[in-house]
This record gives structure tokens, C-alpha cells and sequence, in this order.
């Protein structure tokens, strides 16, 4: 809404400077998010008067003119075809900057020479004063302007950009605003007036006009004036609405769209001459019925949407857009004034399904006070007698159809400390009330009646007017206090402590957090073979884009392409993690969501360092990983070979706890980097399920284990085994006897010195006892039993 | 039979020749195991003086004893040699390029926004709020109707919202578009009094550029219960700008209009980049929007069943990327879910 303040200072007397005015405004609710200074840039611009009006020698579509600046005569070349002797012009001299209407940008005025004339100046157009978009021609002043005065004394103004929030149709309006101005400063609005001479037969006989559906058209008031000229409007009327956006037409359009700014009340003028039957019916629409709009579109109609109808056709859409059926021309002698109350929900309905969002609709569907109909009707009226002649008919016509006219609502000063923290008095309430327009009955010393004014319909419970009184007085103004006493007590949240735990794990072991969007493509997700051709997925009804079109069932998708990603940009280190949720779908009920987990390792497994060797990322830097976190939590995870789509066959664990599947650890199939664009890299990846892991989690409880005082020792033991014995087999045999602490793998080895199929693993294995320092007979007997339990177990030999 | 004697000069003889010959300290461990160990030749001799007669007993042990403390006093020697020698050894070693790079650790991290996120909600914590999450898929009554905006209500067109495909008219589900539906969910699951935070992803219909995601985060706040004011709040976010942006931070209120509140607010922090002397941060006027508020609204205490003439309430919505993007000077919310390490490695 651009508000320009010479047209708010014909209502309200403003003492403020811009910035402060804008400051008051948007603290109190209505934001000003920019102010434009018309004519800032208007340093050589006057006002000129055209004496000569001649042929270009040299061009047919130029003319040579000479205009008067008071203290010079110029002459300047002109391509516009309504310059014309006489006029007074807007007239810039070399060095004025101007728009330039082909560019878009603000450039400086140079004299140039035209097709062999030297131009000394330009006269200028609506668009190249950066006024208003019209460059059909240079824009001719009306009036006693002086010549040679400067423009921007004349036509310089500030126009306010205003951002009303959508609970407030009043701020669309100048009106309005002044209204709020007038409530912050403490003034008074001098409203414009309404009054005309009612020459013509009654409107009764001239027309008939009923509402069929008063549920939807809840106030219908009209007006009739006879023996109008179309033309154009005077050019006040024209700069207002230039400036607040807005195009002119002809005087009665523009008249019915200066009221809607003005009021906030949208206004429909109908041709009467071409009402069939001199009738209207305000009606759903009938079936098959269309309308060709102003637009001239040919709109489909439904049978929710309200038209206004004349004996044979819909001549408009209520509330939305007139229709061309009836629209002014040039011919137009008699115009029938419409001005209405609609259900806001059915105009918003309609103009959201016909994608027809017009200055009209989007002042309805904001719910306006119907008061203001009919007071909108004769200010445009009187305008219409006023600028384009013509006779009123006697009376207006008011259909209304409203329950309440003037709701009344109660407050009192108790309610108000009660939700601000901070007492008014009622003398404070009342003054800010009355500067609001409100009409105050006071109930006894702490309770008062408030009945809005007509231009207001957002206030409709007692905290409404506390926030009236809030926001008046300023929020700067009500104390700053903390909160006291009763806190409430803490809910455990198992999920997030353990959601928490895994990510700073993760994080604390050399990975980096990645987040990423919830929302995939469905051919993602099968690239990286995690959804089946008929697997369940949650579709959008309105996706931005294919890529953003399905609620992601598996974090997979996203961390490939992340990777690919990160190797275009020559990074070649990466050990990624992501902890979010995926959405399983559950019917037509909310899906689940599932919190997930995966780790992705691809790349170098350092970066570039002149101490250490450099090796790929593999299988076992993605389950060392997994290990360390588990265990870190309390838990012995346990892994056992696997297929799944999306991994390598053979290089595929799942990940056990307690016998239940928690997760997946491998490394990535070739043919699914491939479809996400990664060659010559290996990727290993786990995906740990939060839901599958946290019941263990939970039902973890550590104890202390106690120390040993005595000595361990150290064997190592080279067993020669069969390549397909599981290395964790051999681990647990060895770890089951008593005396051992733990045994670990330090060396395998498979070559030419041994038999075909043979493997030979080294093993070092600690010792210890509770009881005392082990003697080496001791220790000599288990290792004898370790070995003989696997020999008959797994076949393994010691290695000669 | 060689006499003991003659065997322990032989073996003093051997120990001291092979004690000439020892070149580190494993080989003076493994000489020492050999001669002075429990099992070593001198101490095994010593054992057999038990079969001698006295006499003979006591003139070979102090014998015995003599060349087990030469051994002793050589072995000791020998060990002080070495460790002199390991050290001058070390000392030679000589200097290295201190300015080479050190063997790294790798360092992992997390994203600025749980960075953020979680700053966001210890502060609050630390007010005595309680953190809890709620589902992303939400019905259209949560995310809408209980927070007092009607279906074609104009106020809707506050949130453009992605919808859930396939769902009858009367139950829609819907990615939500801010986190206060939790607002419902909390007051329907318990009494007052309420004091949470509510962190997590929210969503909307939302071209994507510099300044628009269609996927972010919010944090919620709510507290209910009798006698909170209007008054709390402003101490309540004062307090949280404070603590997040610094101690000498200003903050202002203006009015607003969120239909879930009345009546509604929003919080500016003075800017911390030009000081209030206008930069294009604060767009030249010397504040900083950083988040929602306001009074509970009676309806909303009404539609979870909560008596709005004994409890009030206040809550508030902010945004972690929005923070983030002033506190470290990121000039496009894009990055957040590009996921480019050059990008998170700076966090």
C-alpha cells in the first residue's frame, strides 16, 4: 500500500518528520517498509510553458519546441505527439537526472544533437520523472502552475510503503492511516464529505435491484447518476492515483478506485445503459454460466461463486472484477454505483480458485466494516457529479441483509493488568480510545462499552482492545519483568538424549554434520536402491520441483549426493554424517517418523600429510566408527554378513545388538555411485535406526568392574586357518577363557607360503588374574586349551 | 669334578668377558637374566653350596658373595654408562623443522544450525524450559485451525504451505509451516503450568533464493500459566537476546499480528554490525527483527480446553538460519542444506 502524504495531510495534520512518522507507525503495528521521495532528483526540472511548436527539419516524427522557463526561452527537440502550444510542461535542463524509460535506470541529461538540431533540454513524460509508468506522451500540467518554478515544489512528494498486516483493511486505505496518525499524535481526522444534490426520479424507479443470497452479499447499496461525461480525470485525481500505484483510465474508473484508496471500500461502476431490463440481481452463479472479466478473460464460473446479474447474463464477479458486458466507454451517459458488503470467505474462495487477485478482493476478503458501504457510495457520488457532471438519482438503494450493525464489547481495567503486567486508569483508557474513534459508555469506575467506528472490524474480544491500548500507549512503555515461581518439572526425553549423544559422538570422532532437505525425488531414492518400484512413499499435493516432490523414506539418497557434490569441489577427505528423520508412511494417518542415522566415507583417509601414508577409506573405517560409538554408549554391538541393495555383496554387515538388527554397515555398489555420478572413488556407508537402538540404550545400566592389582601378560599366536572361518569366531574361543582380558587381531596374512584356502592370522591375547601375578605353566595350560578348543572347533593350527 | 670354586671363577671369568661385549641395554638386561636372574648360572651355583660341609660352605659363599657383588657393581656401571650414552645418543639426534605442519587428529563438527539450535535452547533452559519435539507431518487442524486461523481466512496466506497428496477435504495432512502447532499439542497433554521450547524443521511453498528456504528451522516458546503477562515476555526475550547477541544489546517491541496472539509483538535487537548508525544488515534503521510474540490468544487457550479468564500465557517463534546469518555475517540461507564442507568446516 503506498500511501503518499500530501493526500494523508489533507485529513490529519502531521508534525512529524518522515522517519519519526514512520518509526510511530510501525511500532505501533503498521510497518512502513520504505519511504520514496518523489522528485528527489528533480534539481533541473521546471515548469515550462510551450510557445513554438515546429517541424523537425530533418525528421517526420519529431518537432522542434520552444518553451518558456521564466528566465530563459528553449528550444528542444520532442518525439511526443500530444505536445501542443500552450501546454504547460514539465521542462528538465542539461544535468537533471532522469529515468530512462528504455533502460530502466537514472541517467543525467546531457544537450545533445538530434538528426543535426542540438537539443537544450527535454520535456518530460509521466515515466521519465519517475512518477508513474505512462510514456506515451510528456505529461501536460493542469492548472495556474507558475512557469519557470521548480517541479518538485509543485509535484515533489514522499509516498510512504506500507506493509499492513492482513487483520487491518483499514490501513488500505489513506483514510485509515490518518486515522492511526491521528491516534498516535492526538489529532483529529477531517473527513471528506459526502454530501450531493439528489436532482433525478427516485433510483427505485430507474432500477431493480434485489439480493438473492443475503448470506453472501450481506449489504448491498447503490447509487444511480444520469447524464455523466466520460473523460479523462483532473490531474489530481491522476497524480494521487499514479503515486499510490494505480493507473488511470477515465474519470468515473478512476473515481470509483480513488474511493477504494481512499476508504478502503471497493467500488463497482456498471454502464446502466446496458443493463438488460434495467435490473440486477446479486446470485450464485447459474450452471454453465460464464463471464468475460475486465481483463478479458473468459471466466468459468461455479456454482459457489456470486455474481452480479442483469435480467439475461452475469455482468460481474462480486467482489473480484467487473465484467466487459457493462464496463465504461466513451458512449457511457449513466453509471450505476455499487457498493457492497460480500462474505469474506466466499470472495477469497473465489478469487483463489479463479487465481484473480484484484485491489477488490483482497480489501474483502479482509472482512470490512459493512458500515462503510454506503458512506463510500455517496463520497464517490458526489465526486462523480462533481468531475464528470450528470444527475443523481433521489435515494440510493440499501439492501441489508446484517444481523449486528454495531457489535459492543466490554473491557475492564482488571483483564487489562491481568495480561499486561501494568495498570491504566481509565482516564488513560478513555483518552486512547476516543483519539481511536472509538465511542466509550463507561460501566461503573472500572469497566467501559466500546462500539467501533465504521472504519474499523478487527476488534472483536476484550484482549483486542488491551492490544489497542498496548500498542497506542507503546510497547516501550509496559514494564520489563521476568517470570517467577512454578516451574514446572522436566519431562524425560530418552529419544533426544540419545539422538544428542550419537550426533556428539559422531562429531567428537573426526566427522562432519551434514543436514539436509527432507523433501526428495522418487528416482533418487531408487538410484540408491533404497526404495522399491512399489514401495510406500508420502507424495506432495503441490511439490515446488521433482527434486523437492516426496517425504524421504531413507537418509541415503541425500548423503551419496552430498558426496558427489563435495568430490566436484576437489574435496577428497570426507567422512559425513546426517542424523534426521525419515517418514514411513502409516495409511491416511500421519506417517512415522523415524529418526535415522548414516555415515558416509569416501575419499582419502587423511588429508595430504608428510608423516603419514596416505590409504582409501574403506568397510572397516565406517564400522570402526560404528564400534566406537556403540560402545561409547554402553552397547556390544555385533556384526554378521548381509545383502542389501544398496552395498557391495561380501563387503555388507548388519549391525546386531542384543540379537536385534539396529543398522547397516558396508560399502556402496558400483553401479549406484555410478548413478550419482561417482567414479574411481569407494564409498562406505552405515545407517543406524535411533527407534531399533533405543530401547538398548535405555535398559543399558553401566557398573564398575573392578581392577586388576595383579600383572597381565602377553602371548601372540599365529593360527593357520580356513579363509572362510569369521576372524570374530576365533576371537570369542580365545576371549571365552577365563584368564583372557581380550584378544585382538594384529596380522592376516594369505599368500604363497601357505596351502590354497588357508589363511594365517596373528592374535594377541592378554592374560590377567584377579587373584595373583600369572605364573608362565599357568598361563602355558590355557594357551593349550585355547588351542586345542580351536582345532576341534574351527581347524585352526598354530602356525609352525 | 671341577671344584665350585674353580666353576664360579669360570663363571665370574665368562660374565665379565660377555659383559665386554653387551651394546645396549636389552643385551645388559639379557646378560643380567643370564648370570644374576633367578635362574642365572651364578644363582643356580649358589643353590649347590647347601650339599657342602660348613667350613667349605662358608669359604666358598663369601667367594660367592664377593663375585656376585663385583657382578653387581659392574652391572650397575654398565647401566649408568648406558643411560649417559642413550641420552648423549638422543641429544645428537639434533633439530628439527619446527614449522612442519603436527600430525592431525581428525576434527569433526557440527552444522551451524545445531550449533545454533542448541545455544537457542540451553538459554531457554536455563530460564526453566523444558525441550521438547513434535511431528513434521501435521494434520491442518494443528498447524491451523487450533492456532485461530480458519480455513480461507486471510491469514493464512501468512504461511504457503506444502500439502500431503491424496487427502479428503476434511483431514488434511500438511508439512508444517511453523512449529507452533506444538502449541496445541502441549496444552492438550498437560496442565498448566507450561514452560517449553520447541526446536525442529519446518516447511513452505517457497521459491528459493538468498532469503528463502523451503526448508527451515524455528524454535518455539510457550509458557502458560496463571498470572504470566505481557510484561514477562518482554523480560523473558530480553533476557535471550542478551544472552545470544551480548550483554549491552537493546531491544525494542513493536505491534504485530500473528492470529494466534493478542496481543501480538515482534523483537528487534539493536544492530550489533553498525552500532545504530544504519547499515544494509538492519536495511538503514539501526534494528534488527529477530522474532514473533505475543499473548496467547484466548481462543487458542479455549480450543485445548484451557479457562482463558485464569490462565494466560505467552509464546514466541524464532529462526535458527536467520541468527546464524546475522551472527556470523552468512549473506545466503542456501548454504544451510548445500551441505559444501568449505562451508561447515567454518563453524
Amino acid at each position: 500500500m503506498k500511501v503518499p502524504l500530501s493526500w494523508l495531510r489533507e485529513y490529519v495534520e502531521i508534525d512529524l518528520s518522515n522517519e519519526e512518522l514512520a518509526h510511530r507507525l510501525t511500532m505501533a503495528g503498521l510497518e512502513v517498509g520504505g519511504i520514496t521521495v518523489v522528485g528527489a532528483n528533480w534539481e533541473n526540472v521546471f515548469v515550462g510553458y510551450v510557445e513554438k511548436v515546429e517541424h523537425h527539419p530533418n525528421a517526420d516524427r519529431l518537432s522542434l519546441v520552444t518553451v518558456d522557463i521564466g528566465k530563459d526561452h528553449i528550444t528542444a527537440v520532442c518525439g511526443a505527439p500530444n505536445v501542443a502550444v500552450g501546454q504547460r510542461v514539465a521542462f528538465a535542463l542539461p544535468g537533471a537526472i532522469m529515468l530512462n524509460p528504455e533502460t530502466g535506470e537514472y541517467q543525467q541529461l546531457k544537450a545533445a544533437k538530434i538528426r543535426g538540431v542540438t537539443s537544450q533540454g527535454m520535456v518530460c513524460s509521466e515515466k521519465e520523472l519517475g512518477l508513474g509508468d505512462d510514456h506515451t506522451g510528456i505529461l501536460v500540467l493542469e492548472g495556474d502552475v507558475p512557469i519557470g518554478a521548480p517541479m518538485a515544489d509543485y509535484f515533489g512528494d514522499v509516498v510512504l510503503e506500507l506493509e499492513p498486516t492482513t487483520n487491518r483493511p483499514d490501513w488500505l486505505s489513506v483514510l485509515g492511516v490518518a486515522h492511526e496518525v491521528a491516534a498516535l499524535t492526538r489529532q483529529r481526522v477531517s473527513e471528506p464529505v459526502g454530501d450531493y444534490l439528489e436532482e433525478g426520479k427516485p433510483i427505485k424507479d430507474q432500477v431493480d435491484i434485489r439480493v438473492e443470497d443475503t448470506d453472501l452479499a450481506l449489504r448491498y447499496t447503490a447509487s444511480l447518476v444520469t447524464g455523466v461525461k466520460i473523460g479523462p480525470s483532473p490531474q489530481w485525481m491522476q497524480e494521487r492515483l499514479v503515486k499510490s500505484g494505480q493507473r488511470p483510465i477515465n474519470n468515473i474508473v478512476d473515481i470509483t478506485n480513488y474511493v477504494m484508496l481512499e476508504y478502503g471500500q471497493p467500488l463497482h461502476a456498471f454502464d446502466y445503459g446496458k443493463l438488460e431490463k434495467k435490473s440486477v440481481l446479486v446470485r450464485r452463479s447459474r450452471p454453465e454460466e460464464g463471464l468475460v472479466t475486465l481483463d478479458g478473460e473468459n471466466r468459468q464460473l461455479s456454482s459457489e461463486m456470486l455474481v452480479i446479474a442483469d435480467d439475461q447474463r452475469a455482468i460481474g464477479l462480486a467482489g473480484v472484477m467487473g465484467g466487459l458486458n457493462t464496463e465504461m466507454t466513451d458512449e457511457t451517459t449513466a453509471v450505476l454505483l455499487e457498493s457492497a458488503k460480500f462474505d469474506a470467505v466466499n470472495i477469497r474462495r473465489t478469487a483463489t480458485k479463479l487465481r484473480l487477485r484484484s485491489e477488490a478482493s483482497t480489501r474483502f476478503e479482509r472482512d470490512l466494516n459493512g458500515e462503510l458501504a454506503s458512506i463510500a457510495l455517496r463520497r464517490a457520488t458526489a465526486l462523480i457529479l462533481q468531475l464528470a457532471g450528470g444527475k443523481a438519482a433521489k435515494g440510493i438503494i440499501d439492501l441489508d441483509a446484517r444481523e449486528v450493525h454495531k457489535a459492543k464489547i466490554r473491557l475492564t481495567l482488571e483483564r487489562v493488568e491481568k495480561v499486561l503486567g501494568m495498570c491504566f486508569d481509565m482516564k488513560e483508557v478513555l483518552e486512547i480510545f476516543i483519539a481511536l474513534g472509538f465511542k466509550c459508555e463507561t460501566q461503573g469506575e472500572k469497566a467501559v462499552q466500546v462500539e467501533l467506528p465504521y472504519w474499523r472490524s478487527d476488534v472483536s474480544i476484550e484482549d483486542d482492545l488491551v492490544e489497542e491500548l498496548a500498542r497506542v500507549k507503546g510497547y516501550d512503555n509496559i514494564p520489563t519483568t521476568s517470570l517467577r515461581e512454578r516451574i514446572p518439572p522436566r519431562r524425560k526425553q530418552p529419544m533426544l538424549d540419545l539422538r544428542e549423544n550419537v550426533r556428539d559422538l559422531l562429531a567428537m570422532i573426526g566427522m562432519q554434520e551434514t543436514i539436509s532437505h527432507s523433501l526428495v525425488g522418487v528416482d533418487s531414492l531408487q538410484q540408491a536402491r533404497v526404495l522399491e518400484a512399489d514401495g510406500e512413499i508420502l507424495a506432495l499435493a503441490n511439490p515446488m520441483t521433482p527434486e523437492h516432490s516426496y517425504l524421504r523414506t531413507s537418509l541415503v539418497s541425500n548423503a551419496l549426493r552430498t558426496v558427489g557434490f563435495n568430490l566436484r569441489h576437489s574435496e577428497h577427505n570426507l567422512r559425513l554424517f546426517e542424523i534426521g528423520k525419515v517418514y514411513i508412511p502409516q495409511g491416511s494417518g500421519l506417517p512415522k517418523e523415524r529418526e535415522m542415522v548414516v555415515g558416509v566415507f569416501c575419499g582419502d583417509s587423511a588429508g595430504l600429510s608428510w608423516t603419514e601414508e596416505q590409504r582409501k577409506l574403506d568397510f572397516f573405517d565406517s564400522k570402526g566408527t560404528l564400534e566406537v560409538v556403540l560402545e561409547a554408549l554402553g552397547l556390544q554391538p555385533k556384526f554378521r554378513g548381509t545383502e542389501v541393495g544398496l552395498l557391495q555383496p561380501g563387503r555388507t554387515a548388519e549391525v546386531l545388538v542384543e540379537g536385534q538388527r539396529i543398522g547397516i554397515v558396508g560399502e556402496v555398489h558400483p553401479e549406484v555411485l555410478a548413478g550419482f555420478d561417482i567414479e574411481d572413488e569407494k564409498m562406505a556407508l552405515f545407517e543406524l535406526d535411533l527407534e531399533e537402538l533405543l530401547p538398548h540404550f535405555e535398559q543399558n545400566t553401566r557398573r564398575f568392574i573392578g581392577l586388576s592389582r595383579f600383572p597381565g601378560s602377553y602371548r601372540d599366536l599365529g593360527l593357520v586357518v580356513d579363509v572362510d572361518v569369521a576372524a570374530v569366531r576365533i576371537k570369542e574361543i580365545i576371549e571365552r577363557h577365563p584368564l583372557v582380558v581380550w584378544a585382538s587381531v594384529f596380522d592376516i596374512y594369505t599368500g604363497d607360503e601357505l596351502p590354497e584356502g588357508k589363511s594365517s592370522l596373528a592374535f594377541r591375547i592378554q592374560f590377567q588374574s584377579n587373584h595373583g601375578t600369572l605364573k608362565t605353566e599357568t598361563v602355558n595350560e590355557a594357551q593349550k586349551v585355547i588351542l586345542s578348543d580351536l582345532e576341534r572347533e574351527t581347524g585352526a593350527q598354530l602356525r609352525g | 669334578m671341577v671344584s665350585l670354586s674353580t666353576q664360579l671363577e669360570g663363571i665370574q671369568e665368562q660374565a665379565q668377558r660377555d659383559l665386554g661385549e653387551v651394546k645396549d641395554t636389552r643385551e645388559l638386561e639379557s646378560w643380567r637374566v643370564t648370570y644374576l636372574g633367578r635362574r642365572g648360572k651364578l644363582t643356580l651355583l649358589l643353590r649347590k653350596l647347601s650339599a657342602l660341609a660348613l667350613e667349605e660352605r662358608r669359604a666358598i659363599g663369601s667367594q660367592a658373595n664377593r663375585a656376585k657383588e663385583t657382578l653387581e657393581k659392574l652391572l650397575a656401571e654398565r647401566q649408568q654408562s648406558f643411560k649417559s650414552s642413550e641420552a648423549a645418543r638422543r641429544m645428537a639426534e639434533g633439530h628439527i623443522d619446527v614449522t612442519l605442519p603436527g600430525r592431525a587428529s581428525a576434527l569433526g563438527r557440527l552444522h551451524p544450525i545445531t550449533l545454533m539450535l542448541r545455544d537457542i535452547c540451553s538459554t531457554f533452559a536455563s530460564m526453566g524450559f523444558d525441550i521438547v519435539e513434535g511431528p513434521e507431518v501435521e494434520w491442518e487442524r494443528y498447524n491451523f485451525d487450533l492456532l485461530n486461523i480458519p480455513r480461507d481466512h486471510p491469514a493464512r496466506d501468512m504461511w504457503d504451505t506444502l500439502w500431503v497428496d491424496g487427502d479428503e477435504n476434511a483431514s488434511r495432512r500438511l508439512l508444517r509451516t511453523h512449529t507452533s502447532p506444538m502449541q496445541a499439542r502441549i496444552m492438550q497433554g498437560q496442565s498448566p503450568p507450561i514452560r517449553v521450547v520447541v526446536p525442529g524443521k519446518v516447511f513452505r511453498y517457497e521459491a528459493i533464493d538468498a532469503t528463502h528456504e523451503s526448508q527451515f528451522y524455528q524454535v518455539e516458546g510457550l509458557a502458560v500459566d496463571e498470572g504470566i503477562t505481557f510484561a514477562d515476555l518482554k523480560g523473558t526475550l530480553y533476557e535471550f537476546a542478551r544472552r545470544i547477541f551480548g550483554e549491552e544489546r537493546q531491544v525494542r517491541f513493536n505491534c504485530s499480528y500473528f492470529p494466534f496472539v493478542e496481543p501480538g509483538a515482534e523483537m528487534s535487537i539493536d544492530c550489533f554490525v553498525c552500532k545504530g548508525g544504519g547499515c544494509n544488515i538492519c536495511k538503514e534503521t539501526g534494528w534488527i527483527e529477530i522474532m514473533g510474540a505475543g499473548m496467547v490468544h484466548p481462543r487458542v487457550l479455549e480450543g485445548v480446553g484451557y479457562d482463558p479468564s485464569v490462565y494466560t500465557g505467552f509464546a514466541f517463534g524464532l529462526g535458527p538460519e536467520r541468527i546464524a546469518m546475522l551472527k556470523y555475517g552468512i549473506d545466503d540461507i542456501r548454504h544451510f542444506l548445500a551441505n559444501d564442507v568449505r562451508f561447515l568446516r567454518q563453524f
